[in-house]
């Protein structure tokens, strides 16, 4: 036995004495992870959140999140001797006045820009995967409450330097507030300590942006973990994997290995986006004052979808015994947004209940072999690209040479429009693609070369699928659509009555597939050839 | 002489004393106009400026703002513009309109510098107007404030122009261009004169000491490099998410890829 | 219809293909190679990141093509540290992919629902115990225990009012009464018709008695927009006339849609436009909304000229300026 190997034994017998960890360790040190590179989607979100808590810690040492009025005498030239908020004099001073300031800024804000895509890219795969099924609906769940508390975390803390474009932002928000019927005043001046701007706001923003929303994040994040580690992650279907394994690669020493390392990958990536691309450039801003404002103001991308969907909004207002409710605020701000995201954590449900399914999945779909969810995705996607198409449509009125007013007619219409549109191709395409496999099991793959038969006939060679390809493209599950009962065998009508129909039509839809090649069809070619 | 004539045939001869004539002409000339450009305009001068200048109008602009600058349908009347509107609109090559889309845009001017100066003389003899601004007016290096300039700006002009002076939609196709690149001149002459969609923004309303002061600002902004990095057109979150998609999540997504691929 | 499809055999996993670095000694010296020499780029990354820190002055720009001039100091600060991360990465995923083993391990699934007997052991358990604290039998407790937590969990909120005052009739007022005179934003400078040319607009905001201070709360309820135009080219009713002077107009900047700075006046077709939704206001026509989501023109301020020949505001605005709210009074 080495010296290093006895110091080893006594610090392992050390921490089992004491915690009874070996058990523990010894099964989670062996634990097998499925290898995808959509499943590193989430990685990338939980290092973005490690990168935030890191660089975020880094500025609050400086950070003022005071609203009171200071002169600046920092090194900024084009501001020096203008009042402004200690908060956005803190952020020009670790902008300018600190070394590796604006670098951990940048750093703190490409990382939060990169959180979001990444968990909404992420959702996307969990999504069109079907990942999201039984056992896994409490995750999806948790996931969904993760997207919403990541557009408040990055909203609020782009606010936090009081700058004229942030600024404008919490405007509007206090708009949406004070536009709450009933409550709405009295909500807004409890906000802001008294009327808009006040001097309260940063600091109280500052703690739910620090403290409040990161320990939330932590548990729940945590707990989507730990839920990933008991019920072991999915994996894509293929030879040798079933519902009953997971095929993939041990812990230790593998996965530390990549999954440490890319920790590490995804930090200096983030890194370089900070040390060479500007972002946030608040001393051109200028502080806030609600008397001015910038053309092209626009929120941070995540938001962007509630900015163009509030721009579309018809000038809707009802004025009745004199009080005033603001459905052009209401509407495209809580409501539609409520709805949607609403939609979106239930879906797990809705879908088990379209077709009736109640088993455990552990293996993926190909997303062409669930064509009515597929195309649910893209309709959805459409319906989102579309309203943040209309959240920059000055920027693109300027940069393509339209008019503001075609663009917004535009939306008002695509929105509509488009996302059923988006619906019945992707859906045709899905199962387009089912028939191109179906045809592929059948008849091989072409390639492309022609030969003459005896006879005279031009045949092109068709070369057999290997067991491995055949098997994944016939692999997946095709249960039928729910039957409706109407009646039971002794007359008694169905008390679920309207319900169970309409449950049964849209399994019908939802169950709509291409038939993989029969038994019969196989031996049929098979004796062909 | 006799070792030059020893090339009289050769067969880059021809060419190379074509080039050489060329030369000579052109510097020639560029010399001699150099001299007739006098500097100073006498009153005679002044006088025939406003002839030389109504001449250019009647060949150049006369077709759509009418014969004597009263206007027609589709452009406005000219008189009591001001020296300064002309200067800032011929200058700035905005005019004469090529299209006519919504706005006139800024493109290689059409006249020369005596030409505009010219044009600006006539229309001034209509009518009283805002005058053209001398360049001792135009010290804003020495008398503007960059940090008041600034704070000027964002009141005034970044609702259109945009928090960096990169420009901005307006409605119906409109747009207020990018007033990075403009010469100062150009740039006090558009507030004090308003040109198109721009308002006027009167002496009392915004001073000349405070107009110097934005023109100082606008200098420094064009001067100031990207102090982050690359500046991403500095029109603000748009182009920061794209980036982050594209290239955040590519690179991302492509070290994913590499990450799980079988090595060889 | 299932009972047809018989799904083609399971070939179970693929042969295991070997790597080079499995088979080949010196491929594998090699790959052990590349793994120290992404380790020791990390290391160079860390050096690049200490000098720049405290070797490049950050007042030199250097010019880089894509980027333009740019600061040497934050720029090698930031790439060094991007180095330095980077290819730890990087050496660990090379290391991982081409020296670990590659095997594919296969691991059970077992149910994630528990066992029967483990079940109905804990249904047991918990009725048994339940029973033990009788909350069932004991109504008297439930009922008061339910009235103590719901009130102690009240308790917080109370503690809450003080967060802000009550609003009151705040949101209907600003500083603009009868004779407030318009002064310029920024300067202060009050000002006189003849100041404002026919196409010109001015920022204003209402003159401060000595000593008073203007916050911000002020300017965001206060800030006007003053635009002159030709009277002639005025839509209104005797009233609304009334309240401009010689073709000028005051109108609250503060947009009635969600609060932003209305500003953006087009001189030609005499529409303003927030840049914040795109609402379009049509200035001849006391600020109608022509475009966009906003539901109610911008509020008029009622002018004329004082002793002085100075602008001043005739009366206070009629109505609550800046963005709805449920006690708001719109007609």
């Amino acid at each position: 036995m080495s010296a290093r190997e006895r110091v080893a034994g006594q610090v392992a017998n050390y921490v089992d004495e004491r915690t009874g960890s070996a058990k523990w360790l010894k099964k989670t040190l062996t634990k097998v992870f499925p290898d995808h590179w959509s499943f590193m989607l989430g990685e990338v979100v939980l290092y973005s959140f490690i990168i935030l808590l890191l660089s975020g810690t880094f500025l609050t040492f400086w950070f003022d999140p005071s609203m009171r009025e200071v002169e600046y005498e920092g090194s900024y030239e084009p501001l020096s001797g203008l009042k402004m908020s200690a908060a956005y004099a803190s952020t020009l001073h670790i902008s300018f006045d600190v070394r590796g300031g604006l670098l951990m800024r940048q750093i703190h804000h490409w990382a939060a820009l990169i959180f979001m895509a990444a968990m909404v890219a992420h959702l996307m795969r969990v999504f069109f995967t079907g990942a999201f099924r039984k056992p896994r609906e409490f995750n999806w769940i948790i996931g969904v409450g993760l997207l919403t508390l990541g557009i408040v975390e990055g909203f609020l803390g782009y606010s936090l330097p009081d700058d004229l474009l942030s600024g404008t932002g919490i405007r509007i928000a206090e708009a949406i507030i004070q536009a709450l019927p009933v409550v709405g005043s009295y909500l807004a001046y409890f906000v802001f300590g008294g009327a808009f701007p006040g001097e309260v706001f940063i600091q109280r923003i500052y703690t739910v942006h620090i403290l409040l929303l990161p320990g939330i994040f932590l548990a729940l994040i945590t707990v989507h973990l730990m839920l990933v580690w008991y019920q072991k992650h999915t994996q894509y279907p293929g030879p040798g994997r079933t519902e009953k394994n997971v095929v993939g690669y041990p812990l230790m020493p593998v996965y530390m290995a990549k999954a440490g390392g890319f920790f590490f990958i995804v930090f200096g990536i983030t890194a370089f986006l900070g040390a060479v691309a500007s972002i946030n450039p608040i001393w051109l801003y200028g502080p806030y004052t609600p008397g001015q404002i910038s053309a092209g103001s626009q929120p941070d991308w995540y938001m962007g979808w509630l900015d163009g969907l509030v721009r579309m909004a018809p000038p809707l207002e009802t004025h009745a015994f004199g009080h005033t409710i603001s459905w052009n605020i209401l509407i495209p701000g809580l409501i539609i947004p409520g709805i949607v995201f609403t939609g979106m954590a239930l879906y797990p449900f809705i879908e088990s209940w379209m077709t009736g399914d109640k088993r455990e999945h552990h293996l993926l779909d190909r997303p062409r072999n669930a064509p009515n969810r597929t195309a649910l995705g893209a309709m959805s996607i459409t319906f989102m690209l579309v309203a943040l198409i209309n959240g920059g449509n000055d920027l693109i009125a300027t940069h393509f040479a339209l008019s503001i007013n075609q663009i917004m007619w535009g939306t008002r219409i695509g929105i509509i429009v488009l996302p059923p549109l988006a619906f019945i191709i992707t859906k045709r395409i899905c199962l387009s693609l089912q028939r191109a496999d179906r045809d592929l099991v059948l008849h091989g793959r072409e390639t492309g070369r022609l030969v003459m038969l005896p006879h005279g006939e031009f045949i092109e060679v068709h070369e057999p699928l290997t067991p491995e390809k055949a098997y994944l493209l016939t692999q997946h599950e095709q249960p039928a659509a729910l039957e409706p009962v109407a009646a039971d065998a002794n007359g008694v009508r169905n008390p679920k009555g309207a319900r169970a129909k309409l449950q049964a039509r849209m399994s019908r839809a939802h169950q709509e597939q291409i038939a993989k090649p029969t038994s019969k069809e196989m031996l049929e070619i098979e004796d062909h050839h | 002489m006799r070792y030059l004539s020893r090339f009289r045939r050769h067969r880059f001869a021809g060419p190379l004393l074509l080039l050489a004539g060329l030369l000579f002409v052109g510097f020639g000339y560029t010399v001699a106009q150099a001299a007739s450009q006098t500097v100073t305009t006498t009153n005679s001068d002044k006088a025939t400026l406003i002839a030389e200048g109504k001449e250019i109008f009647a060949r150049g602009c006369s077709s759509c703002h009418g014969l004597n600058a009263e206007g027609a349908g589709i452009a406005p009347s000219l008189i009591g513009v001001g020296a300064a509107s002309v200067d800032f609109q011929v200058a700035t090559g905005r005019m004469p309109m090529a299209d006519m889309s919504q706005q006139a845009m800024r493109k290689e001017p059409v006249y020369d510098e005596e030409e505009t100066a010219a044009l600006a003389a006539y229309v001034a003899s209509l009518a009283p107007g805002p005058a053209a601004i001398t360049n001792e007016e135009l010290a804003w290096e020495r008398s503007g404030d960059t940090a008041e300039g600034g704070e000027l700006f964002r009141n005034n002009c970044a609702m259109c122009h945009n928090f960096a002076g990169q420009g901005g939609a307006l409605t119906q196709g409109k747009y207020a261009p990018t007033v990075m690149g403009v010469e100062p001149k150009h740039i006090y002459e558009a507030m004090l004169t308003g040109p198109q969609a721009m308002p006027v923004f009167s002496d009392n309303v915004i001073t000349p000491e405070e107009k110097l002061s934005i023109i100082k600002w606008i200098k420094h902004a064009e001067s100031e490099p990207a102090l982050g990095g690359a500046a991403l057109g500095r029109v603000g979150p748009v182009t920061e998410g794209l980036l982050a998609w594209t290239l955040g999540l590519g690179l991302l997504i492509g070290v994913a890829v590499w990450l799980t691929t079988k090595a060889r | 219809m299932s009972q047809e499809l018989a799904p083609l055999s399971d070939p179970g996993l693929p042969e295991h293909v070997h790597r080079k670095a499995d088979v080949d000694l010196r491929a594998a010296k090699k790959a052990e190679r590349q793994v120290g020499i992404l380790f020791l780029f990390s290391v160079l990354g860390t050096l690049l990141f200490i000098y720049s820190y405290v070797g490049i002055d950050e007042s030199i720009f250097i010019f880089l093509p894509v980027l333009g001039n740019t600061n040497a100091h934050q720029l090698f600060l930031g790439l060094g540290l991007a180095m330095a991360l980077f290819f730890i990465g990087m050496a660990a995923v090379h290391w991982a992919k081409t020296l670990m083993p590659d095997h594919e391990v296969i691991d059970i699934r077992k149910e994630q629902r528990s066992k029967d007997d483990d079940r109905s052991e804990f249904v047991s358990t918990v009725k048994e115990r339940a029973a033990e604290a009788g909350l069932g039998r004991r109504p008297f407790i439930k009922r008061t225990m339910g009235l103590a937590l719901g009130l102690v969990g009240l308790s917080p909120i109370l503690l809450l009012r003080d967060l802000g005052p009550l609003p009151e009739n705040e949101l209907n007022e600003t500083n603009w009464k009868a004779g407030t005179r318009l002064v310029t934003d920024p300067g202060d400078r009050p000002i006189k018709p003849s100041d404002l040319e026919v196409g010109g607009v001015a920022q204003v905001q209402p003159a401060f008695p000595e000593g008073k201070e203007r916050h911000l709360d002020d300017i965001g309820k206060d800030s006007v927009l003053l635009i002159r135009i030709r009277p002639e080219e005025f839509n209104l009713d005797a009233e609304r006339l009334s309240w401009t002077y010689e073709g000028i107009i005051a109108f609250s900047k503060i947009c009635s849609h969600m609060g932003c700075a209305v500003a953006l006046y087009e001189q030609t077709t005499k529409h303003l436009l927030c840049p914040c939704h795109q609402s379009t206001f049509d200035v001849t026509r006391a600020a109608k909304v022509i475009f966009g989501p906003a539901a109610r023109p911008l509020p008029q301020l009622a002018i004329t000229v004082d002793s002085e020949g100075y602008l001043v505001a005739k009366a206070p605005f009629n109505e609550a300026v800046g963005p709805s709210f449920w006690e708001r009074d719109s007609k």
